[in-house]
């Protein structure tokens, strides 16, 4: 009787548990995210590796801001639901996407 | 009806007397890689007396980004042409440049406040679009050595990076 019991406890547990959370990684290369659109859900971290001589931003208007140093890393943990614009506030010319699914 | 023809004189006075428009001749690599050097010098020049002038953050901030962005490009330029060998030539682009730069900054120089603010802003908004056109339809066109146009071509990004910022601060001053 008792393993039959724990094998949906098990399986809760590793459904709620945090290393489920993925690191999405995106590059910036020449003043380009790519890929420039990517899906995560809630709880998942994207990660921006900038391979510039400049610094960037990952803004959203209203929203998060990451500093992203020139040959360096960035990173936000994603909270809501939503698809969210990004952009440089630096070079407004530099734009990204983020899909969030609960 | 008296607007148009001063507006046609003043579209016509701009272009001839625009610096970049007078590069007839195809530019050689070393004169282009003086050219963009020239050009990300004039920048972080104007950067540094809003820095030292202006009181407004966002033109400050703004300022600060000019600064910091042009000196890395320029330092990576020098590495380059360190590296192909290349030595920059003066020209008659880079001459015109140089002294229409130097005029704006003895403009700038004369005004404080909020109207320097806005003529600082505006000039930077007109000198980026001026950089991209020439680099767009001269330089890189013109550039012969692969890495030197490739530099050109994230240069121009760089540029219509800072147009859109800087038309986002001006948005900001009024
Ligand atoms: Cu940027």
């Amino acid at each position: 009787m008792r393993p039959l019991l724990l094998a949906p406890m098990l399986a809760t547990v590793l459904i709620a548990s945090p290393a489920l959370a993925a690191t999405i990684e995106v590059t910036i290369d020449k003043l380009v995210f790519s890929p420039a659109s990517v899906q995560a859900k809630i709880g998942d971290t994207i990660e921006w590796t900038n391979q510039d001589i400049l610094a960037h931003t990952a803004t959203v208007k209203g929203g998060w801001d990451v500093m992203i140093p020139a040959k360096s890393k960035g990173k936000v943990t994603l909270k809501a639901a939503g698809t969210v614009d990004y952009f440089c506030r630096f070079h407004p010319n530099m734009k990204g996407r983020v899909e969030v699914t609960p | 009806m008296l607007m148009r023809p001063t507006a046609t004189l003043a579209a016509l006075f701009f272009v001839s007397t625009s610096p970049l428009a007078l590069a007839a001749e195809k530019p050689t690599d070393p004169q282009i890689a003086h050219i963009a050097y020239t050009a990300g010098t004039i920048d972080i020049e104007a950067a540094k007396l809003a820095i030292k002038k202006s009181k407004n953050k966002e033109v400050v901030d703004f300022a600060k980004d000019m600064e910091r962005d042009h000196e890395a490009v320029n330092k990576q330029a020098l590495d380059l042409v360190k590296k192909l060998k290349v030595t920059p030539e003066d020209n008659d682009t880079s001459k015109a440049l140089a002294k229409a730069a130097k005029e704006e900054r003895a403009k700038l120089a004369k005004l404080k406040g909020a109207a320097f603010d806005k003529a600082y802003i505006d000039n930077e908004v007109a000198y980026h679009k001026q950089v991209d056109g020439a680099l767009e339809t001269l330089l890189i066109p013109s550039a012969s050595n692969a890495e030197l146009k490739s530099l050109l071509e994230t240069g121009l990004k760089i540029f219509q990076g800072h147009e859109q910022h800087a038309e986002h601060v001006a948005g900001m001053l009024k």
